[in-house]
């Protein structure tokens, strides 16, 4: 992992390039991050940062939760999370991460959980073709076939019917747009999970070695 | 939050618009670039609707080219529109005009606003 970030979803608008074309764009407050504490091979088995996100009253944490930021001596903030960076020599406890670690050009991933759809049907949820409307046919949008009858039971991980979204989704390869460092924006083409004012995490693009082919 | 989009799309926003409504007749100077040469084409007709705010705001015009009807939605904003000139004013008396798809010649026509 080179590098990543924590950003809240703002909401989407579209912009226009230099040809004049209109580009659909996802704008994302992305940090400042402060990073927490640090995980080392030696204590933890693996490298990351500990890092929080998104400023708040301190009477809204509770005691245990009011320690980790007192610990590294950082403003009390609502997200903590761990990211995944090889390099962690060269933060440093309260150090803070800003949208400026990417560029216009770059490749990005963007993980959220996704808005909730309830209960969803298995055209819906699966992406399953439906029946024909008419003609007869009697048959419009149920999941099919549940398998053979030989086995006397429904084998495990036949696509049915149930609760749909709010899980974790990562949306992979957006270019970044634009950043501006002032106002902590990150605009990135596309779209990305989740309704607007939700925790997003942004990491380089794992397709792309964080680069853009462009 | 939607202050962070509109400082976003701000950059982009057009300072003028020339004004105009549903029923105006209006003449498109629209920028085309035909290999790495870029010239004026002018697209005239009657705006059937205008929709969104913002930096998505788009218009439909219409016109009947050659006894065909032909429609060119244009994003309001767009830098590839050079500039928007009122030839008449209309008066209607809905927002989106899509009854003119079934009318042509005479019953087509929309009274001038005075």
């Amino acid at each position: 992992m080179l590098k990543s970030i924590l950003a809240k979803k703002v909401g989407m608008t579209q912009i226009f390039d230099q040809e004049g074309r209109a580009i659909p764009v996802t704008v994302m407050e992305a940090g400042p991050c402060t990073v927490l504490a640090k995980k080392t091979v030696q204590k933890d088995g693996y490298e990351a940062l500990k890092v929080a996100f998104c400023e708040i009253k301190e009477r809204k944490l509770n005691k245990p939760q009011r320690g980790q930021f007192s610990r590294a001596g950082v403003t009390p903030m609502r997200y903590i999370r761990e990211l995944r960076i090889d390099n962690t020599e060269s933060y440093e406890v309260g150090q803070q991460i800003k949208a400026d670690i990417f560029a216009a050009g770059d490749y990005v991933d963007v993980s959220g959980i996704s808005k909730g759809k309830g209960f969803a049907g298995a055209i819906k949820r699966h992406g399953q073709h439906r029946g024909p409307m008419s003609h007869g046919s009697r048959y419009h949008r149920g999941p099919g076939s549940l398998g053979s009858i030989a086995p006397a039971r429904v084998f495990k991980g036949q696509t049915l019917p149930g609760r749909m979204g709010g899980e974790r989704v990562t949306v992979q390869k957006l270019e970044v747009i634009g950043v501006d460092a002032d106002k902590n924006l990150l605009l990135v083409k596309g779209s990305v999970p989740g309704p607007n004012g939700s925790l997003l995490m942004v990491k380089h693009s794992v397709k792309t070695g964080g680069k853009g082919g462009r | 939050m939607m202050n962070l989009i509109k400082s976003v799309e701000k950059d982009y926003l057009k300072e003028q618009i020339t004004d105009f409504a549903p029923g105006d007749t209006v003449r498109i100077h629209f920028k085309v670039i035909e290999g790495n040469r870029e010239r004026i084409q002018i697209f005239e007709g009657i705006v059937i609707k205008r929709r969104g705010s913002g930096l998505g705001e788009s218009f439909t015009v219409r016109r009947v080219s050659y006894g065909v009807g032909v429609e060119r939605t244009f994003p309001l904003h767009s830098p590839k529109i050079e500039k928007i000139e009122v030839v008449r004013k209309g008066s209607v008396r809905r927002a989106k005009l899509y009854y003119l798809r079934k009318l042509k010649g005479k019953a087509a026509r929309i009274k001038e606003a005075r």
